[in-house]
């Protein structure tokens, strides 16, 4: 499913003294298979944004088109229940969302409200493929409370209990946020595996740079509720200094490239650690020669 | 959620808003008291009182719309204590009978009377608290209770308990937020079905929320602990409430409101 954003606008608490412009005329498309970074510091209104690709929040009527695949968000009719079952939605500290008393009823959640006619086996044929995915062990946690896990534990039942429900997009909104490095790099992993099974398209809202350059096939830069470029990571971290002014980050080879250049070194790389590594390997190769 | 402003304080300057929050609180009680001095059907004591709080109005720059959308929380009470009054009063003559039902004059001018009284009551609290903050409202409470302590009751605890409620009412409601945002995300649905689908959906939302008080409840537990509170003893306050001549100004109109109320209890009633 293809989304398209024209001119999306969100005021939030409109006219009250709090009014707040959190996105002002937001036009961006997202191609079915892409994996899409989205950054921008705090309240410059990327999570707003995603909350409007599953109808948690409305547009605004200034907007002129705002499109999940065949779904029309502006329409009032648009069945957001379905849509919500085909964009799914993991927030950040996911595991705060838990509730049930066992981690298998937790995770079903989802499939009960979004296909109530699923029989229990299939229920808990899709519940297994869910928690095994996410790497835990199916008859070792199902029947446990999801409260007794481990932190790291609960994110993976919580974002089990998103998958569960197929989605073809799955928009993640700093998922990696408090998670060690370990965590981190697996949590990546995980996302490569679904995005290579039935998830289509992946979009997610990061602070982490290094694995934005790693992972994204593009990346939206949102300042002050708007979008201020749509850039694949190779072209948009090469200028270290605009972002850095904008209160955003560059991965480490973005700094090291920078550092480089200056003294009188260019390396044209995408900015993953391989190709960055190898790039200078060359480049030093090169010079021993001559 | 977004839009519930608790508390409804009108932020402004004014001759109201730097009163005291002490005083304001006895002058507040001391005008529902006024308010239920006023004897049956002399509606002129009303009509002072009403005259008192359109001056306070004033004196407090806020608009007046404001303390009248305050009543609109109690409307159903008011509506439905007058129909009680109405139809079930056996008092006076009767007006008009259907049935059962008998309309009396003493039925009607108790069901003006009682009306007449909570939304007087209504808008005298809300100008309390449209013009002092909760925080003011908290410590003036505190301070007023401090004779308590002679019979050991933990005034500082009551007052911290009272504060730390108000400071999170705000985070609750960004925090229900995210849960509902959260489950509606998983195909949550809290809009349709009967009552008792309703309060079950319900459950998604009541356990993360319940689970996440408790956290922040410890997580500043500890906060406290770092920075070495140990209750009241030896506490200085960082904004000292004291007595200005505005709260002379305003005792003084309640006093006269007070005797304006007794002095209109013989005066202009309507006689049954």
């Amino acid at each position: 499913m293809r989304i398209v954003a024209e001119n999306l606008s969100h005021i939030y608490s409109p006219k009250s003294k709090f009014a707040v412009a959190a996105l002002k005329d937001v036009s961006l498309t997202v191609e079915e298979g892409e994996f899409f970074g989205i950054i921008g510091h705090t309240g410059s209104g990327k999570s707003t944004f995603v909350q409007h690709l599953n109808g948690l929040l409305k547009a605004d009527k200034g907007t002129k088109t705002l499109r999940v695949g065949e779904f029309d968000l502006l329409d009032k009719k648009c069945d957001f229940k379905k849509l919500r079952s085909r964009v799914g939605m993991v927030f950040q500290y996911p595991e705060y969302q838990l509730f049930a008393d066992t981690v298998a009823e937790d995770i079903a959640f989802a499939l009960k409200n979004f296909r109530p006619e699923c029989s229990a086996e299939e229920v808990a044929r899709l519940v297994r493929d869910a928690l095994e995915t996410v790497g835990l062990d199916y008859a070792e946690v199902k029947d446990k409370s999801p409260f007794d896990l481990s932190g790291g534990q609960k994110r993976r039942v919580a974002i089990a209990g998103v998958i569960v429900a197929r989605p073809e997009i799955l928009v993640l909104d700093e998922p990696v946020a408090g998670l060690d490095p370990k965590g981190k790099r697996e949590f990546f992993e995980l996302l490569h595996k679904l995005h290579k099974s039935f998830v289509k398209t992946v979009i997610i809202i990061s602070h982490d740079m290094d694995n934005v350059a790693e992972h994204c096939t593009r990346v939206a830069v949102f300042d002050g509720g708007r979008v201020i470029s749509v850039a694949p990571p190779k072209e948009l971290f090469c200028d270290a200094d605009r972002l850095i002014s904008l209160g955003l980050d560059v991965p480490v080879t973005g700094y090291l490239a920078a550092e480089l250049s200056k003294n009188g070194v260019n390396i044209d790389t995408d900015f993953t650690v391989e190709d960055f590594t190898n790039k200078v390997l060359e480049k030093w190769r090169g010079r021993e020669e001559s | 959620m977004k839009d519930v402003a608790f508390g409804q304080y009108y932020p402004a300057e004014s001759f109201v808003h730097k009163m005291d929050p002490r005083v304001k609180i006895v002058l507040s009680i001391a005008y529902i008291v006024a308010v239920f001095l006023v004897r049956e059907f002399y509606f002129l004591g009303f009509a002072a009182a009403f005259l008192f709080i359109l001056l306070t109005t004033l004196f407090a720059r806020v608009p007046f719309l404001k303390v009248l959308k305050s009543i609109k929380a109690i409307l159903f009470f008011v509506v439905f204590s007058s129909i009680l009054q109405v139809l079930f009063n056996r008092e006076g003559t009767v007006l008009a009978k259907w049935w059962v039902i008998e309309i009396t004059n003493v039925g009607l001018l108790r069901a003006a009377h009682i009306s007449l009284r909570i939304v007087l009551i209504v808008m005298g609290t809300a100008l309390l608290t449209l013009t002092t903050t909760p925080v003011e409202i908290a410590d003036g409470i505190e301070s007023l209770l401090t004779p308590l302590k002679w019979v050991k009751f933990p005034v500082h605890a009551f007052a911290l308990i009272m504060s730390i409620a108000l400071r999170f009412i705000p985070t609750l409601m960004d925090e229900t937020d995210r849960i509902i945002n959260a489950q509606k995300a998983r195909g949550a649905d809290f809009e349709s079905g009967n009552i008792f689908k309703r309060i079950k959906a319900l459950i998604p939302i009541l356990i993360p929320l319940l689970i996440s008080s408790f956290r922040r409840a410890d997580e500043l537990g500890d906060a406290m602990d770092a920075r070495c509170y140990s209750g009241a003893k030896g506490r200085t306050k960082y904004k000292k409430m004291r007595l200005t001549y505005r709260d002379f100004i305003g005792f003084l109109l309640t006093a006269g409101l007070i005797v304006g109320i007794v002095f209109l209890n013989g005066v202009l009633g309507v006689a049954v």
